[in-house]
């Protein structure tokens, strides 16, 4: 439970300090904030190891942090130094980092799912256990790529979990406009695999619905789309003043934050005291200033790097 | 495996077939799939892959028509070692899975910093000719010459078909190995069974020392015949075939073209913007002050395959063509 909330602490103080970084002048990047959506990796990650496999998309540094990544290199590789995750050649839209299954981030809404196929097709003709978790938003359940992968994965029960954060917003457009369904996760029943609608700012429905969904896959039994409600605080992108949201919706969703009703929850149910979550925010502070350092100290990625990884080195 | 004798002779498809079943056998981790590939679905279109699913099992499955799906997952599988060789049935699919080709497959080892790569080889054919009109018979290798990251092969003949897949196989970078419709049945000499050709070597087919005719894929079946012709009148034609089009041999070429001064390049794919012009640039950029003659390019006209024969016909370049182009550089 407070492991839940130790990686939901590290994904919104890193975004925090992200943004004010950016709004300093210090970073210069295309930053898509997940705050709002952090219970939903948190809760999914804890049930995951290095093994499992992990595809995200573009809004996907909760994710990352998640699974796994050590924020310290996705902190050097958004300031574009040498010892990023990526050398800082992907950049915030493309973060890899194999050894905690970050296997792909993409930037191009829907693409990630026919690649996260892929990774489940690879453990499953290696007879492995190992999972993949293929997270998008609400705006890629209309693209095709989510609709051949659904089938794809269904046709040869790969064990692949669609998380769908629907955070009610594609880019600028409502999810009504948008979206001929009131459910992704009934775009399921299509594809004859199961389909979950959960409140995503809830941990432990996000925790209960992931459970039953990587048993499956990790039985062998096939592929679940699980579609968790959420919202994003920070629009598309840093920047982006919201006006298409109306102010009544933007409201209720600030007063459905995850992070404060998880956090009082934990201590009304003895889970954990105020000062030990007091304490571990300070902890995880303290580990952002860390990370934060040790970007800026590093050096920059020398621009001779831009022939190298373009094709395999031929000795 | 048992090697064939030197002169025997096999069509194309017989040793793409050979290739796939001898790179299976090889290597645990090669498996194929693509559209009806599989025995119980017919092999494939072409029958390429015939045998291959009853003898490999699970290695060898036919996909749902979802280019943009079986594409993607093959390159899920190929950054985890896998090594899937996949064929899209016509080169025009591809169209529907370019963003998996090009925004990943050929970026995920750069964008990643080289901690993955991605070791796929996608199979597909085309070819003008048969009257399939605008979206079955386009020559699109320009769009993956253009994209970093990516191997453009596309083999003229038999044996060459079997030493460059085997080596596309093995290479740790996407390929994208283009088959001629129109040469998958003609007999050629039988390839040498577990020996690849180098990707990245063009080859010298004829030596001649008056011109440099270039060409790859079906205009190799045309360049030979327009050489013989001019060789009964004393030109000499160098013929070279790129085998793999990107990255291009440029020692081979340049070595060439110093000895002739002249170079026609030859392809099917249209004109503007094409292979030829890369090609001619380059050789322009690198021996102007030896070129005895503008480098001449022979492509197919700027406009969608037609349909009609004799639309088809007025389409594609002619033998005369090629002809008028060797002689255009030797009139300078």
């Amino acid at each position: 439970m407070v492991a839940i909330f130790r990686k939901m602490a590290q994904i919104r103080l890193n975004d925090e300090r992200f943004i004010s970084l950016m709004k300093a002048g210090k970073m210069v990047m295309p930053y898509y904030s997940a705050r709002g959506q952090e219970a939903i990796p948190s809760a999914i990650s804890v049930l995951l190891t290095n093994d499992d496999y992990l595809v995200t998309i573009y809004r996907g540094i909760h994710d990352m942090i998640a699974k796994g990544v050590p924020p310290r290199l996705i902190w050097a590789e958004l300031a574009g130094r040498s010892t990023g995750a990526c050398k800082g050649k992907g950049g915030p839209m493309h973060i890899t980092h194999p050894k905690s299954g970050c296997m792909v981030t993409t930037g191009v809404v829907g693409a990630g799912m026919p690649i996260a196929c892929g990774l489940g097709l690879a453990s499953q003709l290696r007879g492995e256990k190992r999972v993949t978790v293929t997270n998008f938003g609400d705006g890629a359940s209309n693209i095709g790529a989510f609709h051949e992968s659904l089938n794809l994965a269904s046709v040869w029960k790969l064990p692949v979990i669609f998380v769908c954060q629907n955070n009610r917003y594609a880019e600028h457009t409502s999810f009504a406009k948008g979206t001929s369904i009131e459910h992704v996760a009934d775009r399921a029943k299509s594809y004859s695999m199961p389909g979950i609608t959960v409140d995503g700012n809830d941990p432990l429905a996000v925790y209960a619905a992931a459970k039953t969904a990587i048993d499956r896959a990790r039985a062998g039994e096939g592929p679940t789309l699980i579609e968790a409600l959420t919202f994003r605080f920070n629009g598309h992108l840093i920047g982006d003043m919201g006006e298409y949201i109306p102010k009544a919706e933007y409201q209720a969703a600030l007063a459905a934050d995850p992070y404060p009703r998880y956090r009082q929850w934990l201590i009304d149910d003895g889970h954990a005291g105020a000062a030990d979550l007091d304490k571990l925010e300070a902890d995880i502070k303290a580990e952002v200033d860390e990370s934060v350092a040790f970007a800026f100290d590093s050096p920059l990625t020398d621009p001779s790097e831009i022939t190298r990884d373009v094709y395999a080195e031929v000795a | 495996m048992n090697a064939s004798p030197k002169s025997a002779q096999v069509n194309t498809i017989q040793a793409l077939n050979w290739a796939l079943d001898d790179a299976m056998a090889a290597d645990p981790n090669v498996v194929i799939f693509g559209e009806e590939i599989a025995d119980p679905e017919g092999g494939g279109i072409m029958k390429v892959s015939a045998g291959l699913s009853t003898k490999y099992g699970g290695r060898v499955r036919s996909t749902p028509i979802s280019e943009m799906g079986f594409t993607g997952a093959a390159v899920g599988a190929a950054i985890v070692g896998i090594r899937p060789v996949i064929e899209i049935m016509l080169m025009n699919f591809v169209a529907v899975c370019m963003d998996q080709i090009t925004n990943h497959a050929a970026k995920l080892r750069f964008m990643s910093g080289g901690q993955t790569h991605v070791p796929l080889v996608i199979r597909t054919m085309t070819g003008s000719g048969f009257q399939t009109g605008g979206q079955h018979a386009d020559f699109l290798e320009a769009w993956f010459c253009h994209t970093p990251g990516i191997k453009v092969v596309m083999p003229s003949n038999p044996a060459d078909a079997y030493g460059l897949l085997r080596a596309a196989i093995d290479d740790e970078d996407p390929v994208i190995f283009v088959e001629h419709l129109a040469s998958y049945w003609n007999p050629g000499a039988a390839p040498e069974r577990g020996k690849s050709i180098p990707l990245g070597k063009a080859n010298v087919v004829r030596s001649g020392k008056d011109v440099t005719v270039i060409g790859y894929s079906r205009s190799m079946l045309d360049i030979p015949v327009v050489a013989e012709k001019l060789a009964k009148e004393g030109i000499d034609c160098e013929i070279i075939d790129l085998r793999t089009v990107s990255p291009l041999d440029m020692d081979t070429l340049l070595t060439s073209v110093k000895k002739t001064g002249r170079a026609v390049v030859v392809h099917e794919a249209v004109k503007s913007f094409g292979v030829g012009a890369e090609v001619s640039a380059r050789i322009h950029e690198a021996l102007f002050r030896e070129l005895k003659a503008p480098v001449q390019r022979v492509a197919s006209k700027d406009s969608p395959v037609p349909f009609a024969k004799q639309l088809e016909a007025a389409f594609l370049y002619s033998h005369a063509d090629i002809e008028q182009a060797v002689r255009s550089t030797l009139r300078q």
